[in-house]
């Protein structure tokens, strides 16, 4: 029988050799490798088969570990460092940022060599560090690829030297034949250039300098030339003014110098320091804009009551002043009341119109010379040398062009072509000129119109000097060398007349020559460098002047009274961020909504109610306008009935793949009468020639519900009582018990307090957030799809009748809940609280349930649906259609802000970037933090200083002192998210006894 | 004269022990019929089609989809919620229905077990394919690992994949314990030689001695003592993802037994609805009989009242809790732009399964499969209204936005039903759709023709 054994132990039997050998070698060999590893080969028995296994499974291995090595990056560093420049860490640089409409004093922040973002400098005493949209945006113009790569020469390449010859060669003919050559530019704000021009004309006596802006302002010089003799646009103050009466100027949004404007207005608005008063705002329009939205009191009218009303207004005050009245004309509203309240603010009143009407201005003139606001609200001794362009100039350049008079044209940052409502007949005039030179920085209409295209760098490529008011200088400096073969346009003047000096050694020249004797600084250089290094330089200002006032002009205007024909008005104007169309092609303005409409990517027809009711239109029907051009509907709150508005700036045809396309051009639908260019004109047919034109807008519904989101209160109420409109807050702190312990922040705390007194609406925050956080841009489409990722975003709210609603307005970002609801409904933890109260974002751990949006009661999270900035791993889907992830583009992105993949929720960080810098930065000079050290990137660029950033554990910081104001209060408070942002209700006349019913 | 059963009988027809494992075994040893090919042919293209939408989506992102900066959640997390309560009656049937020792189910537990693994199937699809990163959903698992970041167990979305993960094991354990019978008696009858070897070797060596039997049958109750808490606790934890939520029309504490409830509920009706085609096409009359249809009703009924009940103090509780944001949710799902879904709700899961207080309807076959289908449909708006329209106008009217499906979307959901009919016509072609040992073994008590038959062994 078979000996089994039953355990180890008896293993093995003692009496089997056999057994025992086994036992002995435990560690068994594979047989077929020891024989493979023998050295005697020859007899080994290792088979062919054996080999190729070897064989196949060596090249597989070397396979696979070839294909899984990552490319050599070699990261090369500086041989030689260049001053100023530490890898990691940003530079600023101030500059300034003067483009013909708009001035912004600027600090160009430059990282590893490339700008990728644009503040305010606080130094400026116009712009005081605010910014506006435009500004802030204008960093990625510096990377677009519609910009001009090289010189041009009948749309071929060419270079400099070649097009110099041929462009010198052309002019010393047409100089020699005595043939006039026009030298088309936008406003000019630089001394600089200005003189540089004159010195071109000098060698050139052919040429004459016509200005030209797209959006005129050419009625208010012409009516202060006429009343008082001088040809200027006035500084205005409206911090100064107790009552601003506004006829149309949307002086918030797009009217002269925004940024100035908006702080003053904010100014004049402020609680937060104890005052007792603000000032009180009419607005008579027939649109609903920015600046209406935000007054007190709005009165809708026609753009043809405007005269009929100011005229009525005048004889009111002058009947009150004891002055001769006029033959009395009926006004569509009571203005009785008003004209009172006028007078009891003399010398505090301003009266503004938008008007490009001179015998509107004229009135306007008119009732502030009544008022006695020149000196106070109003300084003609300091002008504001923005928006030079006079109508009738610009009209006998296109006389002159459209009868052949012209040998040559050369345009200076103008598009005509595109903007001027004979555009087309310009194209074709100006295709047939024998000397036709573009010195356009990008594409345009007009370039691809001239035989000549000398390509200007952009305003960060290059120098230049401004003086948007007399006594005050600012300096712009390149903070990049020129990425193309471009050059600006004064080094090109220079070149052409024969100048040997470059532009930065003309405008040291000429600061040498003009400025620095005023400055009583020491030397030359020690003045030039510390004027570079602020950007701004001051010297005192004109005093104050009070010119006669030229009654007999206004006597002329009074008495005439033109009959308006019957029938809908439409009125053009400029949206916030598109302004004239200059910089369409820029996807951050693009995208970025309206304030009041919320729309994006496109410009449409607003219509009333009312109208809409009545001719049975609705939101997407499209109208063919005077047979001309055919617009989507917009039916909007708050427009005048009668009326209809549409944006200019669209319907850009040669401006690069953003812009092209996007909706329409309506200059056109305006013809200039007698050379002034108006902003409105009496349609003459519309039909409805479709419907379902999809708008893309933010937001679609226009109630709050009853609830309390915004509180407001009235001036009235909040004197008797500091909570009036937040009587609730005291009941929503009584119910904030829990059961649970409380986490005890111990160092910072971060808070963010908006003050909404102050939040005009402007949305640049918006566009400041997306250039310092990377934020995607979707597209239209996306917007449609509700799919919009900006982190901030400003609800507007509409309350009572669609004819004449109250607008409310919000800025909204993630609250940093203390308590927050999306933070313990990730699965993952990848978002999570700091012990600094700042809700956070692992953005490589968040595997996108988008659970934490569901659960946002403020829904401020925003989702990557798709690739949009081609960081995912996946390969093929991205999707860009406004071109961000183009090379040139990426070189804007923020280096210390991650870009996010696709399937990522994304949302407001408080810029944690910025807060680690100055958090460093204390601790390596060994400081505490000072209040207002950071600021979060939307605080920075807010013009209006409505939203405070800082520490809530700092009993002395701005931020704690708003959150003790007893206006302050929590979005939702009741939801106990404890958020860290605070809102100070507003309060403004809104709810008192009207002034004008 | 006519004797009245003490209980309706269970059995009708010409029954022996080898006459019910004749009829149950015939569609495995048969070559199918046409219609199978038909139905697996159909089945299987839509989930072809469904795979590729969802692999699409994986590729280009959820943006493919309709949701939205407000709407995070759309149709997928409305079928996840009703492919899980589908997934309900099985365990029900099988464990409590055990424990309250009700012989009816023994002709219907294999099948709604069969379902209930294949609707917690295509449920578990959902939550994977919704995920922006998929390549990274093992983060959801808490493992040890180097980066040193652990999960939040907080989060009721990580208490989801505890909870159905488990819910599926146990199914699949009860499910194929309860077949390990059924399975040697096929090793034993089938003849094909691919076939073969598969039974043998599932039937884990099954001799059916006593001692088998008697292992067997104290497993099973160990088994249905694990599995009937989990019936209760799976769809408790589902609702926990909105229960937990700040969301108004979310926020509720009913959540639990109101999706508990709803779920038995729509997992009874699917049940109906497979077992009334199945009887029909696969000559099962006899043992699922028009009592079995009726008992099936009548756990309907209890529990569409349940839910009825659960809807009505749902808008109770919004307007007694004097939350306008509450107040306002409800009256925008009743008024507001969807509510035609909620009507389509309330009629199909309230309205309509109120008619079976009528014996007749209860009885009629096909009253009963358009109820049935009534109900998949009403509970599946159920949770549509529950997803989109809470989501849809919440606290701040500037987010409030719509939300409607993109064909991807329609694609994946119809996919879902091709995974899952697919998987059903494969099961019911290679296992016992009934309980062959189970059915045998209420024979002698629930056949009509038992005392006077003497052929029966």
């Amino acid at each position: 029988m078979k000996k089994l054994w039953t355990s180890l132990a008896n293993y093995p039997p003692k009496n089997d050799p056999e057994a025992a050998k086994a036992v002995g070698t435990l560690v068994r060999r594979d047989p077929d490798w020891d024989e493979f590893l023998d050295d005697n080969t020859l007899e080994a028995t290792t088979s062919r088969r054996d080999f190729l296994k070897l064989f196949g499974f060596s090249i597989a291995t070397a396979a696979v570990a070839a294909s899984c090595e990552q490319p050599v990056r070699k990261a090369i560093p500086y041989l030689i460092r260049p001053d100023e420049i530490t890898p990691g860490k940003a530079s600023y640089y101030a500059s300034t940022f003067a483009d013909g409409a708009d001035y912004c004093s600027v600090l160009v922040k430059v990282r590893d060599g490339r700008p990728i973002k644009i503040e305010g400098n606080p130094l400026s005493a116009i712009t005081r560090g605010g910014t506006s949209a435009r500004v802030q945006a204008s960093v990625l113009n510096l990377y677009d690829e519609a910009r001009y790569k090289h010189p041009l020469i009948s749309g071929k390449q060419a270079d400099w030297e070649q097009l110099d010859k041929e462009v010198t060669a052309s002019l010393d003919a047409l100089n020699r034949a005595g043939r006039k050559v026009v030298l088309l530019t936008a406003s000019l704000v630089s001394p600089s250039s200005l003189k540089l021009i004159e010195e071109f004309q000098q060698k050139f006596p052919v040429v004459a300098h016509c200005t030209y802006d797209a959006v005129s302002y050419s009625a208010m010089l012409e009516a202060n030339q006429r009343v008082f003799g001088l040809e200027l646009i006035p500084s205005y103050r409206f911090d100064k003014a107790r009552l601003i009466v506004s006829f149309g100027a949307d002086f918030l949004g797009t009217w002269l110098s925004t940024v100035e404007f908006t702080r003053q207005y904010a100014e004049g608005r402020s609680l937060t320091e104890g005052q007792q008063s603000i000032s009180r705002h009419i607005q008579f329009e027939s649109r609903l804009s920015l600046t209406g939205s935000n007054a007190d009191e709005r009165v809708l009218l026609k753009p043809s009551q405007e005269k009929q009303t100011l005229t009525a207004l005048y004889n009111l005050l002058a009947a009150r002043l004891g002055k001769e009245p006029y033959e009395d004309v009926q006004a569509p509203v009571n203005l009785d009341m008003l004209s009172r309240v006028l007078l009891e603010n003399r010398g505090q009143s301003l009266v503004v119109s938008g008007s490009n009407e001179v015998s509107i201005q004229l009135l306007v003139n008119g009732i502030n010379a009544l008022l006695e606001n020149y000196t106070t609200t109003i300084d003609l001794a300091n002008p504001f040398l923005i928006k030079q362009g006079k109508d009738a100039d610009m009209a006998g350049f296109v006389s002159d062009l459209e009868n052949g008079n012209l040998g040559g044209v050369l345009f200076w940052d103008v598009n005509p072509v595109y903007d001027h409502p004979q555009g087309r007949m310009l194209k074709e005039a100006i295709e047939k000129l024998e000397l036709s030179v573009s010195l356009s920085e990008t594409c345009t209409e007009t370039a691809a119109a001239c035989r000549f295209v000398a390509p200007a760098s952009h305003y960060l490529e290059a120098w230049d000097d401004a003086a948007v008011r007399p006594g005050s200088f600012s300096l712009a400096q390149p903070c990049i060398r020129p990425l193309f073969n471009t050059r600006q346009p004064q080094d090109s003047l220079l070149t052409w007349a024969g100048h040997t000096a470059d532009y930065h050694g003309y405008i040291r020249q000429y600061w040498k020559e003009n400025i620095y004797p005023v400055s009583g600084k020491v030397d030359f250089d020690t003045f030039w460098n510390t004027a570079l290094r602020d950007g701004v330089f001051v010297t005192n200002p004109n005093p104050l002047l009070r010119p006669e006032f030229n009654t007999q002009a206004l006597d002329e205007v009074l008495h005439a009274h033109p009959a308006v024909e019957a029938g809908f008005e439409l009125e053009l104007y400029e949206k916030t961020a598109i302004g004239a169309g200059r910089y369409s092609n820029n996807p951050w303005l693009q995208e970025l909504p309206d304030p009041i409409t919320k729309a994006t990517w496109d410009n449409y027809l607003c219509v009333a109610p009312r109208d809409a009711a009545e001719q049975g239109w609705t939101d997407g029907d499209l109208l063919r306008i005077d047979d001309q051009i055919t617009l989507p509907v917009l039916v909007q709150p708050g427009q005048m009935p009668g009326t209809l508005s549409a944006a200019v700036g669209y319907g850009r045809v040669v401006a690069g793949r953003v812009a092209e396309g996007v909706g329409q051009n309506v200059a056109p639908l305006i013809h200039p009468d007698n050379g002034i260019r108006q902003r409105w004109n009496v349609v003459a047919s519309i039909q409805k020639v479709g419907q379902g034109y999809p708008i893309a807008r933010t937001q679609t519904h226009t109630s709050m519900e009853g609830r309390d989101i915004i509180r407001e209160a009235s001036l009235r109420e909040f004197l008797k009582n500091p909570s009036a409109g937040n009587e609730i807050q005291a009941n929503a702190e009584i119910q904030r018990a829990t059961l649970y312990q409380q986490y005890e922040y111990k160092g910072h705390h971060w808070g963010l307090a908006i003050d909404l007194n102050k939040c005009t609406g402007c949305s640049t925050c918006l566009v400041a957030c997306s250039a310092e956080n990377n934020v995607p841009v979707v597209g239209k489409e996306e917007v449609l799809r509700v799919h919009e990722m900006h982190w901030i975003r400003i609800d507007r709210y509409y309350e009572g009748s669609a004819d004449q609603p109250r607008v409310y307005r919000q800025p909204v970002l993630c609250q940093h809940c203390d308590n927050a609801p999306c933070e313990n409904v990730c699965p993952v933890a990848a978002t999570n609280h700091s012990n600094e109260g700042l809700n956070q974002m692992a953005y490589n751990r968040c595997i996108g349930t988008r659970y934490c949006n569901n659960n946002c009661p403020y829904k401020v999270r925003r989702f990557n649906w798709f690739d949009y900035t081609m960081a995912d791993s996946f390969k093929g889907n991205t999707r860009d259609p406004a071109g961000m992830t183009h090379d040139l583009k990426r070189m804007v992105l923020n280096p210390d802000v991650t870009v996010r993949s696709k399937g990522v929720i994304e949302k407001c960080s408080f810029c944690v970037q910025r807060i680690q810098e100055k958090k460093l930065e204390a601790k390596l000079e060994n400081h505490p933090l000072a209040d207002g050290e950071i600021q979060t990137a939307c605080q920075q660029a807010c013009p209006a200083r409505a939203l405070v950033f800082g520490d809530l554990n700092d009993k002395d910081s701005q931020v704690f002192r708003m959150f003790s104001d007893r206006r302050k209060y929590h979005l939702l408070e009741e939801l106990n998210t404890l958020p860290s942002i605070g809102y100070l209700t507003r309060i403004s006349h809104r709810g008192e006894k009207s002034i004008l019913s | 004269m006519k004797e009245s059963p003490l209980r309706e009988p269970l059995l009708i027809g010409e029954k022996s022990y080898a006459i019910i494992t004749a009829d149950i075994t015939a569609p495995i040893r048969q070559k199918p019929h046409k219609l199978w090919f038909a139905g697996i042919t159909l089945s299987s293209l839509l989930a072809g089609i469904g795979v590729f939408a969802m692999s699409l989506t994986v590729w280009q992102g959820t943006g493919l989809w309709g949701i939205n900066r407000t709407i995070g959640w759309g149709w997928a997390i409305t079928n996840l919620v009703w492919w899980i309560g589908i997934g309900h009656a099985g365990t029900f049937i099988s464990a409590i229905l055990l424990l309250f020792r009700q012989k009816w189910r023994t002709s219907i537990n294999r099948s709604a077990e069969a379902m209930t693994i294949f609707a917690v199937m295509c449920a578990g699809i959902f939550p994977l394919i919704h995920m922006g990163r998929l390549p990274l959903a093992h983060y959801i698992l808490p493992y040890p690992n180097t980066r040193g970041v652990w999960v939040n167990f907080n989060s009721p979305l990580l208490w989801d994949v505890v909870a159905i993960s488990t819910y599926l094991l146990v199914s699949v354990l009860f499910w194929y314990m309860g077949m390990i019978p059924d399975l040697a008696t096929l090793r034993d009858r089938v003849k094909n030689k691919y076939l073969q070897p598969l039974y043998k070797f599932l039937s884990l060596g099954w001799t059916g001695s006593a001692r088998h039997w008697s292992r067997h049958e104290s497993m099973s109750l160990v088994l249905a003592g694990l599995a009937a808490p989990l019936v209760l606790s799976v769809h408790s934890i589902v609702s926990f993802d909105f229960a937990t939520s700040v969301i108004p029309g979310w926020h509720t504490t009913i959540f639990p037994p109101y999706f508990v409830a709803g779920a038995i509920f729509s997992g009874f009706a699917m049940v109906l609805t497979l077992m009334l085609i199945a009887r029909k096409a696969m000559n099962l009359e006899d043992y699922i009989t028009i009592g079995h249809v009726e008992s099936m009703n009548k756990i309907i009924i209890a529990m569409g009242s349940i839910v009825g009940i659960a809807y009505i103090t749902e808008l109770f509780m919004a307007w007694y809790s004097g939350s306008i944001y509450e107040r306002f949710v409800f009256y925008n799902r009743a008024m507001g732009p969807y509510a035609w879904a909620y009507w389509i709700m309330m009629s199909c899961n309230v309205l309509w399964p109120q008619l079976l207080w009528f014996r007749r309807l209860r009885r009629s076959l096909v009253f009963t499969f358009i109820l049935s289908i009534f109900i998949n449909v009403g509970m599946w708006f159920e949770r549509f209204v529950i997803v989109v329209t809470s989501l849809h106008r919440d606290f701040l009217p500037s987010s409030w936005s719509m939300y409607s499906p993109t064909p991807i979307e329609i694609a994946i959901f119809t996919g879902s039903l091709g995974i899952f009919f697919t998987l059903f016509l494969l099961f019911i072609r290679f296992f016992p759709v009934i309980a062959i040992a189970e059915v045998k073994g209420i024979l002698k008590t629930s056949y009509a023709g038992y005392p006077k038959n003497d052929q029966l062994q």
